[in-house]
Formats: C-alpha cells, structure tokens, sequence
C-alpha cells in the first residue's frame, strides 16, 4: 500500500515537472517568430517587413538543414525566378566590377535609399578575388582565377555561354544551387540591378580581369 | 589624469599607425595575431578605464528623482553584491518576472532605486543621456568580473526557455541580404575581410565574443556595451531596429553566454 502511494506520488511528480519543463519545438518556434516581431521596429529604410521569411529564409533558419524535398523546392522556385538580362546583355566591364565588389555599402538602416545605385556588392566581405586584394574574407570559396579555371579564354565564344549563365543564376539567386546559400541573392532581391550584375561577370570572368591573372 | 591623457595620445598615434601599416601587417601576420599584439600594447591605456570609473561613481552617487544610490541593486547574487554577476546574465529575475540581462537589470534598479523612467531610457540613444551611463555602470560591473569564468544559470525554466528562443534568434534568417547571426558566427576560423569572426555557437575561447563586451572601441571612440554591439550586428544585417533589452536581445545574450560557460571575462576590452 506504502509503495502504490509512493508510485502514485512520483506519478503527480512527473506531471508537475511534465509542466514546468520546455515548451514543444514547435511552440518555441511559433513563440521566436512572435517575439521578433515584437522586438524590432521600423528605422529608416530598414522596414519590420525585413523580419517577414520566405520559404527558403524559414527552412534555413535552425542548425538543421531542410528536408531534401524542401531544399528541392527551395531550388526549383529560386531557379525559375531567375531573369536573363535585356538583349543578353551578360557582360560588362571588370573595372566597375572591382569597384562593385569592393563596395560593402547599403541597405542599412544608416542608408538613405533602397535604389541599387546605392548599393555594393560585399564580394571581398566572404571572397578571395584579385591576387592584388588582399583584405579578403573566407565565409565563401576563393574566386581567384575564376573564369581561368573555368576554361574561359574568350567570353564571346559559345563554349563560355553555359558558364557565364551558370554565374549569372548564381549570382542572381543563389539559391538556386544551394537552398541555404549564405550568399545574398543579388538580382532577385534588388540589391543589384542587371548592369551591376554584368560588370560583377566581367570581373569574374573576363581574361583580362585582375581576376584572372 | 596627465597620464591618461598621455595614453589617448598614444593611442590616436598607434590607431593612425595602425591605418597606414594595415596592409602590408596583414600580410605578415594572421588578423588575431596583430589584434592580440595591438591589444597588449594598449593594455595600460585602455580609455575603457575611464568608462569604468565614470560607472562606479555613478553606482555610489545619489540620483534621480528619489535621490538614492545603486548600492542596494540586486543583479542577481543579492542587493549589493557585484563582483561575479556579469559572468551570470543574463538571468531570471522573480521580481520583475522577467530573463534580464545587465544593462535591462541596471535600467529596472535606476527605475526601482533612484526613480528613473525606465521606458524612457530604453528609447534614449547610445551614447546620450541616461543610456551613456547605464553603459558606464555596465562597464564598470562587467569590470568587477574581469578573469571570472562564464557560468549562466539554466536552473529556471524561464532561463532554459531562454536559451531555446535566442537559438532561434540566432539562426532566423530575414532582410534582403537574408542574413541571420549564424551567418557569419557558427563556423570556426572565418573572416569578414580581415576580421576574425567567433564562433558563437560554442565556446569561443577566452574573451572573445561575449566574454570581451562591454569594450571601447578604437575606430569610432565609443564605449560599446553589449545591447549596442548587437544593435549594430542588426543594422548590418540590413534587419529593422532591436528594440534596447527586447527578449529576443536578452535571449541572444542567453543563447551566446550559456554557449561561453568556461570562458574567462576580459571585459571591458578593447576594440579596432
């Protein structure tokens, strides 16, 4: 009898412990979502629809990738979102493409404008790219010799096209090759419009580019 | 005093040196390396100091509307006891029911004590008013744990909860450039141009990451405290405003300082 009250006791215990313990994951997922809603406000350019996640932005936001058919998606959606430039128009200069991934400005709460003429592109934030340059960051792959590695000797010959449109989606939307690429998502996102993007090429690219040598 | 002043001009000259050299010094060293040696150098001359000072006497001093002193502020080992709290915010606090982190708790005790306007605080600007001091009194507290090693309580179901919300906030990615904390703090070794970035998903080491701030930082003269060295990973992140001391920064503050428990504090540190 002493030891069924006993039983009985650690039952209520359990209980009691079962309710003082975590919230499920999806509750504090639920409850982190509501919070960062709370906790910002509007600054400048900076608008709270910033806290808003897209799929790709919701999925790639824990420790744990998505799910193979998420990241799928992710991919797929990314891929279609993708838009060629006017007249084909891939390519620019290389030297406003340094000056272009040099810049590391915009779209802060500090900046005045949303307009991509104000913005750069932060290449040497993440990458390594002209030998020259040599304050450069590793969050992404070295870039060095770009187009040289690639096999690019002539950007107008046709054996360069699937690679200047491979560049072009990746720089573009990332995403569309790694469903939670750490890399922003120039065009879609309007941080770059399709004249910056084909200079950013040109520097990628281009034999005669620093790039390259 | 003539010796601090000494000691600014010694370090605008090492700062300007610093600028010049910068390139041809990374090449010859890793980023940490020069930043250690950079750091050694101004040891004895950290204007940190003098944010240190201004806190303490800000603590003893009679103020606001009630006229009273800080010295009766619980900052979670009782009512006056400093010495070893910073290592142990943020916390949860029975009184105000709430996951604190220093400077929110100084901010409730200026309230509570002295008779501030703690909302009015919160929406003061860095650097100005009555935040400029909370910054000064976290310094100074943060200063009374130098050499501690991190050991936040996870104790509390608030506090473990806590820990669970600022991992997510830590990993939420928005804003155009979809960046979250994780972005550039969850990998070991990694740079942003030529500075080092701490993983803070772990424990980073001896100060480093959350066990150097509050620091002065060199390149814009500023003391930064905790909530403004957030503030402008935020703003860098091309994310809206964090609202001073809002949970989701207190649970940052708890995500990054449970993660460092072993770490040694050096703060208030100095920064580039």
């Amino acid at each position: 009898m002493k030891k069924n009250l006993t039983l009985v006791t650690s039952a209520v215990a359990l209980v009691l412990v079962g309710c003082t313990s975590l919230p499920s994951p999806q509750a504090l997922d639920a409850e982190t979502k509501a919070l960062m809603k709370a906790g910002f406000r509007d600054q400048g350019i900076a608008k709270l629809d910033r806290i808003e996640q897209d799929l790709g932005q919701s999925a790639c936001s824990s420790e744990t990738p998505p799910a193979d058919a998420v990241a799928e998606q992710i991919m797929a959606q990314a891929k279609a979102g993708v838009k060629w430039p006017a007249g084909g128009q891939y390519l620019g200069d290389w030297r406003e493409g340094e000056k272009i991934a040099q810049n590391g400005r915009g779209m802060t709460w500090t900046d005045s404008s949303t307009a991509t003429s104000a913005n750069g592109g932060s290449c040497y934030n993440c990458h390594q790219l002209s030998k020259a340059e040599v304050s450069f960051g590793t969050i992404g792959p070295s870039l060095y010799n770009y187009g040289k590695n690639r096999g690019v000797s002539d950007v107008m010959a046709p054996t360069a096209q699937p690679i200047i449109e491979y560049t072009w989606t990746k720089i573009y939307n990332s995403k569309s090759y790694a469903a939670c690429s750490n890399m922003p998502r120039f065009g879609h996102a309007k941080v770059l419009d399709d004249k910056q993007i084909a200079h950013v090429m040109s520097l990628l690219l281009d034999p005669k580019s620093p790039v390259n040598q | 005093m003539k010796t601090t002043t000494l000691n600014l001009a010694t370090l605008a000259v090492l700062a300007g040196t610093m600028v010049l050299t910068g390139t041809a010094w990374a090449q010859a060293k890793s980023a940490a390396e020069g930043i250690a040696e950079y750091r050694k150098m101004l040891e004895d001359g950290n204007p940190a100091d003098l944010f240190e000072a201004k806190g303490e006497a800000l603590w003893k001093q009679k103020r606001g509307p009630k006229n009273a002193t800080l010295e009766q502020c619980n900052l979670g080992k009782g009512a006056g006891v400093v010495k070893g709290t910073f290592v142990e915010l943020p916390r949860y606090f029975a009184d105000t029911g709430k996951m604190q982190d220093l400077e929110s708790r100084l901010v409730t005790c200026m309230e509570t004590l002295q008779g501030f306007n703690a909302e009015e605080i919160g929406k003061t600007a860095f650097g100005r008013g009555e935040m400029a001091n909370v910054t000064a009194l976290a310094t100074w507290v943060a200063a009374e744990s130098r050499g501690l090693r991190f050991n936040l309580p996870q104790g509390h179901a608030e506090e473990q909860k806590s820990y669970e919300i600022g991992k997510r906030v830590f990993f939420y990615r928005g804003g155009p450039m979809d960046f979250s904390c994780a972005s550039c703090h969850s990998v070991d070794g990694q740079r942003i141009r030529l500075q080092d970035l701490p993983n803070l998903t772990i424990n980073p080491g001896d100060g480093v990451g959350f066990a150097a701030w509050p620091a002065y930082r060199v390149s814009n003269g500023q003391m930064w405290s905790m909530q403004l060295r957030l503030n402008d990973c935020y703003r860098q992140q091309r994310f809206p405003f964090p609202g001073f001391a809002s949970e989701v920064t207190v649970a940052l503050g708890t995500y990054m300082g449970v993660n460092a428990k072993g770490a040694q504090s050096i703060a208030p540190a100095i920064k580039r």
